[in-house]
């Protein structure tokens, strides 16, 4: 019996090693949403301060958007918030955000600090929208079509890559797509 | 000319590693006693390649040459020396060379200091080590070259993300590498010794200082981490439970209890196994964290450039080297007998208690670090753990962990008298009681954590300060004789109680910084001012200059409580070209009772600068703390060398005739 709990930690580690296998297999930053293709789910967040108006599900219905999902107490969002400068100020595609987890005012200050790409912003202070979307990290982006769908996530920063290699050419043939 | 030689020397390096290992267990089953001179020398041999690989790749930094592709993509000309040169770990390749020459230099180390008395299982933990300075240096030769040439090469480059020029990272990494590889030789000792099949209170006594040095590493550099986030983010945290910070974290708390159960065994000659498990999983921690990093598996600030190629690589060395120690394990623990016996009031007993909970908050941070990944690998649920998982968990078991420090301290090995103890402790429980109620009472929010926090933090400095008395009979006998008995205490007890102490107050810091903090923001044109609490802050002036390689818009502030004026501050926003990157340089006035923090964001028209200020009570104790905890490490560490010196000394005057390498 002793002997056997010895090969405990060898037993368990095979277990993680296979996950981290799995984990490995695909590009991380492009998890599998189970909301592909399917309507966002409802939600109507009110406003982070008096400035920009608060986020619902039914904004982004109408024209192919961004949705970001940050948090003033992310560092990574620290990094890519220039480039949602860039992509706001470009006019390629208008951009939402949802304040994860913020304590009152820290969302706004924060963007008033760092400047503002975000067209409305709805404040998830209990964190329950992020829980319907599945969030597992802030900050992570989706593209969502003229329909309201997901259509795309991205899970960490986009950098100048990932916008031009991946991003805006999918925003750009989902734009031309409610052209048609 | 300079990256073709470093490249040579990383080459060598990873020729040498190989062969020492593959050689030194070919020579110990031959049982050649040549291999044990080879084995100081190929170690010697092995750390000087890599140290001149390092030094190839930092002249390429300084000279910016940038036909070398990492120095073109992590460097530029306008950049101040001193980040050109910590650039040079600032980037995944160059921080895996830092990691490998950080290896080897402890391998050298250990070929120095060694004595010669226990060749056999020396000789093997440097197969050991070698064995994993080979697969480093050869992570860094198939996916990772640090010398890799870009041609044409561009004419300036791309520069070093400006958060990282700072020098809370210019320190960061090198600390916390000596941190994560020290415990690398800990591992090799112990994978020796199963090889050897023989542990005993001797081996403890050889592997502890090695443990002590790389947890005193250790917590150095989680604290300049901590730092480098509360300085240099603006974001006025200093712990996010971020994977990588969690990554930091587990290695840490796993090498905590390693400590501590390694004195049990020294001692005791008791917990063999489960001590030579926690070596391993110490070291085991150190590499998750830096899979976790480089595979990009979980997603963080501080991911380097994600590749496949090299998260399968490390994969492959996390089941080579985890997998094949836990084999072995469980494969031969089973014939290490423990000498000594349980009684349940001991301390050997209470750290047992100490080793439980520790590595259920260790197993804590590793299941909320890595149970998302799980769930988005088997199915396509995703989920997040975030600070109220380890506020409710980690936070309480560590509350009741801390309580047991000073009875710990004061308990006897073997046979305690609790009753006694208690009885002596009742004055630091009185005080923890009182404080504790001041704290609830003073406090206008978070009265609880606040209370609970102080009252913890208040036992264990009183507890740990009783004990330190009664081991000088401090007032039972004259002053003089106290201090002579205090003079005479063994320097581990000193870095013992030091190291509790230092706890104590890294208690108190953290209760003060996350309970008791107060945030303002308003929209300032000069003159302007607001308040915040006691404090008023005004804005006399905005400046715009030029950095070195930066642009920066500095606001003036002169802060006053009350009536009282406590000068200026400056806080400053500073753009760099290059990147596109903006950072808040935040002004900060430290005092013992607390940092005054303010940032200062883009102006918007009309409306002014937007002000960021809090007030973080204690915060500067958050280091005081950590320094002395690192402080106590070096004191134990010291103790240790001291003792084994003396003990060279009496073999050499015996004559021993050991075996001699």
């Amino acid at each position: 019996m002793s002997r056997l709990v010895l090969f405990l930690p060898l037993v368990l580690f095979a277990v993680m090693a296979v996950y981290f296998g799995m984990g490995l297999r695909e590009d991380p930053s492009e998890i599998p949403s189970q909301l592909i293709d399917r309507e966002l789910p409802a939600f109507d967040l009110p406003a982070i301060s008096g400035d920009v108006e608060g986020l619902s599900n039914t904004d982004l219905v109408g024209q192919v958007s961004l949705l970001n999902v940050f948090g003033s107490w992310c560092p990574p969002c620290a990094v890519e918030h220039p480039m949602l400068m860039q992509i706001a100020r470009s006019g390629v595609v208008p951009i939402y955000g949802i304040d994860w987890k913020d304590p009152p005012g820290a969302g706004s200050a924060w963007l008033e600090r760092n400047g503002n790409p975000y067209q409305r912003v709805g404040d998830d202070a209990s964190g329950r929208t992020a829980i319907d979307l599945g969030i597992t990290g802030a900050p992570e982006t989706f593209i969502i079509d003229h329909l309201g769908r997901v259509r795309y996530r991205h899970v960490g920063v986009i950098t100048e890559q990932v916008w031009t290699d991946r991003l805006r050419p999918l925003v750009e043939h989902l734009q031309a797509e409610a052209a048609e | 000319m300079i990256a073709e030689l470093g490249q040579f020397a990383l080459i060598l390096a990873f020729v040498v590693a190989l062969a020492q290992s593959v050689l030194t267990l070919v020579g110990l089953k031959l049982r050649d006693p040549v291999i044990h001179a080879y084995a100081r020398a190929g170690a010697l041999t092995q750390f000087v390649l890599l140290a001149a690989a390092f030094a190839c790749l930092t002249l390429l930094f300084a000279v910016s040459d940038f036909s070398a592709l990492v120095v073109a993509e992590n460097s530029h000309t306008d950049k101040p020396l001193i980040y050109k040169l910590t650039g040079v770990w600032g980037n995944h390749e160059g921080s895996m060379l830092l990691w490998s020459v950080i290896l080897t230099a402890y391998t050298a180390a250990l070929a120095l200091a060694a004595k010669p008395v226990e060749a056999r299982l020396v000789s093997l933990t440097f197969a050991v080590q070698s064995l994993v300075t080979s697969a480093f240096t050869a992570f860094l030769i198939f996916t990772s070259n640090p010398f890799a040439r870009l041609w044409p090469a561009p004419e300036n480059g791309q520069d070093l993300n400006p958060l990282l020029q700072d020098p809370g990272l210019a320190s960061h990494p090198p600390m916390l590498y000596a941190g994560y590889v020290g415990f690398s030789i800990t591992f090799a000792f112990a994978v020796a010794a199963l090889i050897e099949g023989r542990v005993d209170a001797r081996w403890a006594r050889i592997v502890r200082p090695w443990a002590l040095t790389a947890w005193t590493f250790l917590t150095i550099g989680i604290a300049l981490g901590a730092s480098w986030a509360y300085y240099e983010l603006g974001w006025g945290g200093w712990w996010a439970w971020d994977p990588v910070e969690n990554a930091s974290l587990m290695p840490w708390l796993a090498g905590t209890a390693f400590i501590h159960s390694l004195r049990v065994m020294e001692k005791r000659d008791t917990l063999k196994a489960w001590t030579i498990l926690l070596a391993l999983l110490t070291f085991s921690l150190s590499l998750a964290g830096a899979f976790l990093v480089r595979s990009g598996v979980i997603t963080s600030v501080h991911a380097f450039a994600v590749d496949p190629a090299r998260g399968v690589f490390i994969l492959a060395i996390l089941i080579v080297v985890i997998g094949g120690s836990l084999a072995l394990f469980a494969l031969r623990a089973g014939h290490l007998r423990p000498t000594g016996v349980f009684s349940i009031v001991s301390r050997e007993s209470t750290l047992l208690v100490n080793n439980l909970f520790i590595g259920a908050a260790c197993f804590l941070v590793f299941f909320g670090t890595f149970y998302p990944l799980f769930v988005t690998t088997v199915s396509d649920e995703t989920i997040t753990v975030g600070a109220p998982f380890y506020n409710a968990t980690f936070n309480p078991l560590m509350g009741v962990l801390i309580l047991l420090v000073p009875i710990s301290g004061m308990l006897a090995w073997k046979r305690g008298k609790l009753k006694r103890i208690l009885r002596l402790l009742t004055p630091a429980a009185m005080a923890a009681l009182a404080a504790a109620v001041l704290a609830f009472w003073i406090a206008d929010r978070v009265r609880i954590a606040g209370a609970l926090g102080t009252g913890l933090a208040v036992w264990v400095g009183i507890g740990v300060l009783i004990d330190l008395a009664q081991r000088i009979k401090l007032f039972d006998l004259p002053l003089g004789a106290s201090l002579t008995r205090a003079r005479n205490l063994p320097l581990g007890i000193w870095g013992m109680i030091v190291a509790h102490l230092g706890l104590a107050v890294t208690i108190f810091a953290i209760t003060g910084v996350s309970a008791w903090k107060q945030e303002a923001s308003a929209f300032l044109m000069p003159g302007q001012s607001m308040r915040m609490g006691a404090y008023t802050l005004t804005l006399d002036d905005v400046q715009r200059q030029d950095g070195a390689n930066y642009i920066t818009e500095m606001g003036q502030f002169s802060a006053a409580r009350g009536q009282r004026p406590m000068g200026e501050m400056v806080a400053e926003r500073r753009y760099y070209p290059v990147r596109q990157m903006s950072t808040t340089e935040s002004a900060i006035r430290t005092r013992l009772t607390g940092d005054l923090y303010v940032t200062i964001g883009e102006p918007v028209q009309d409306r002014g600068w937007p002000v960021h200020a809090y007030v973080y009570p204690f915060a500067v104790w958050l280091w005081i703390g950590s320094a002395i905890l690192a402080l106590g490490g070096f004191l134990s560490i010291a103790d240790r060398g001291r003792r084994a010196l003396i003990a060279r000394k009496d073999k050499a005057a015996a004559g021993s005739d050991e075996v001699q390498a």
